[in-house]
């Protein structure tokens, strides 16, 4: 292998990172489940899943099991590898956002420095912003290849919501980036470790942001792809055993990088305040910034349940009012007044 | 047209104020409320392990008495089946043999004793209807069965076991 001059510890590093780093999507967003019955249970006076094993701990095993076990159905004239495709490809882009997320500062063993993310790349937020529209082909795919006009129907609901509020989305990171000056997740996070968080530059970048993450993961307030209680079910009406499951995980694991995501623009990442006045080990630093990404994610996924146990669906025809009248007009003014500060800033 | 009661409120039709319409302090006035909930008392009851006391007046499942020796009181007089509302109550009579007397308490005794728990709706009448004060109905639920003839309870199901001490209701 000298003729391609790859170095091995390299490989090992980032394989090590990526199983990792998926395992740890995984296991968070398994137990986000059970999080959100928690929460839920909390919140309505109950006390949620106590059976299996300690404090119900036990109980996303038991519901994978499940699912496992459910019947499986593909309708009969539907598209089999495009019906397969859906929920698979919902995994694959919800698993593929985590790649550019810096987990912690580096570690030093043995002479080697290892950064805790899969790929510093330079483009980070575009790529996030490419994988994040990608997700939207999973949902459509799934209500398409049902062979339901209804499963379509809410299949082409989901995507008008999602394409709809990611230009919000990508509006509000706009004023960041023109602060910020990098599209790499990286030096956003060692920026903010240097300086101030960025939610203090750009509380209503931030406010924005959370809304159109919020309806990104069809979470509730803006969960109309899934009501099944008023709507017919959402596009994955005819979906059964464990594709279902991964569409519900999907959302989970969604839930969880966005989390993250929103912890690295605008918390901080990995940083912590006093990070660098510790006076200790570097390897030790890094571990606490992990934690300290950790509690914020968890803070994050906390927040996704609290609202949605607190707040009722909107009507779609005020999901939408709420997308293009309110959101995009002001990410637009938000972009514009931040444009004129770091203008009139350089000026000065 | 004049108000039937005097708790009639008028629907406040004023548009919204700003503050009011851009719904976020309304929806985090409702975070901190669901918020509080969390630490409040649960008002579910771990059932297994705990279980929610009945009221004095509860009617259960029933249960055949003894007396003071440990005989049955039962004497199939047949009220409790004539007083039974759902005729849930079936019972077939014999006479006491010498040498049972340490068994029934009077000559006539019940041989077969049965109480339909379809057909029963608790209202204890039974009980009431009771001249020996044999039948109550007790502080328990009636268990699930997954045959029909498994509601069919007969004496061996509803006589409380000899060692018992006969515990009649305050």
């Amino acid at each position: 292998m000298t003729l391609l001059a790859i170095e091995w510890a390299f490989i090992i590093e980032k394989i090590l990172l990526i199983s990792g780093v998926l395992t740890l999507s995984l296991v968070v967003a398994m137990y986000s489940t059970w999080g959100e019955r928690k929460v839920a249970a909390w919140i309505q006076d109950r006390r949620g899943p106590n059976r299996a094993g300690p404090i119900g701990l036990l109980q996303p095993l038991a519901d994978g099991g499940k699912l496992f076990f459910k019947e499986e159905i593909i309708p009969h004239l539907s598209n089999k590898f495009l019906f397969i495709l859906g929920p698979s490809l919902a995994m694959l882009v919800a698993c593929m956002t985590s790649a550019v997320i810096p987990w912690g500062d580096v570690l030093t063993i043995g002479g080697h420095t290892f950064s805790l993310q899969v790929a510093d790349i330079n483009i980070g937020v575009l790529y996030i912003f490419g994988v994040v529209s990608l997700g939207v082909y999973g949902i459509m795919l799934g209500g398409w290849a049902s062979n339901n006009k209804f499963s379509l129907l809410a299949a082409i609901r989901a995507a008008s919501q999602i394409i709809s509020y990611e230009l919000a989305f990508g509006l509000s990171l706009i004023a960041l980036l023109m602060l910020t000056g990098s599209l790499s997740l990286k030096d956003i996070v060692e920026q903010q470790r240097h300086g101030w968080w960025n939610v203090v530059y750009q509380p209503l970048g931030f406010l924005i942001f959370l809304i159109c993450a919020f309806a990104e993961c069809n979470r509730t307030p803006f969960d109309l792809p899934e009501a099944e209680n008023e709507l017919n079910g959402g596009y994955h009406l005819e979906y059964s055993s464990m594709k279902l499951g991964f569409y519900l995980f999907a959302e989970y694991i969604n839930m969880f990088i966005s989390s993250a995501l929103m912890a690295s623009l605008y918390f901080g990442g990995y940083s912590f305040p006093g990070m660098d006045s510790l006076g200790l080990d570097q390897n030790i630093v890094t571990l606490l910034g992990f934690f300290a990404l950790f509690l914020k994610i968890i803070f994050f996924l906390f927040l996704f349940m609290w609202v949605r146990w607190t707040i009722p669906r909107f009507r779609y025809d005020q999901l939408m009012r709420l997308g293009w009248n309110v959101l995009i007009p002001l990410a637009i003014v938000n972009m514009l007044v931040t444009g004129a500060l770091v203008l009139w800033r350089q000026g000065a | 047209m004049q108000a039937l009661t005097n708790r009639a409120k008028p629907v406040d039709r004023s548009p919204l104020t700003f503050w009011e319409r851009i719904y976020l302090p309304a929806i985090l006035k409702g975070m901190f409320i669901t918020f509080k909930h969390i630490f409040q008392r649960k008002a579910t009851v771990n059932y297994p392990e705990q279980t929610r006391p009945f009221s004095p007046v509860f009617r259960g499942l029933h249960i055949l008495n003894r007396d003071e020796e440990g005989r049955e009181r039962c004497t199939a007089c047949g009220l409790c089946a004539v007083s039974c509302p759902a005729e849930a109550i079936t019972m077939e009579a014999a006479e006491r043999k010498p040498g049972e007397e340490h068994l029934y308490r009077e000559e006539k005794y019940a041989a077969r004793y049965e109480i339909n728990m379809l057909r029963c709706i608790f209202c204890g009448f039974c009980e009431e209807a009771c001249p020996k004060d044999a039948i109550y109905l007790t502080e328990t639920f009636a268990p699930s069965n997954y045959q029909r003839k498994g509601f069919i309870y007969g004496k061996d199901d509803l006589l409380i076991p000899e060692q018992q001490l006969p515990a009649p209701k305050a």
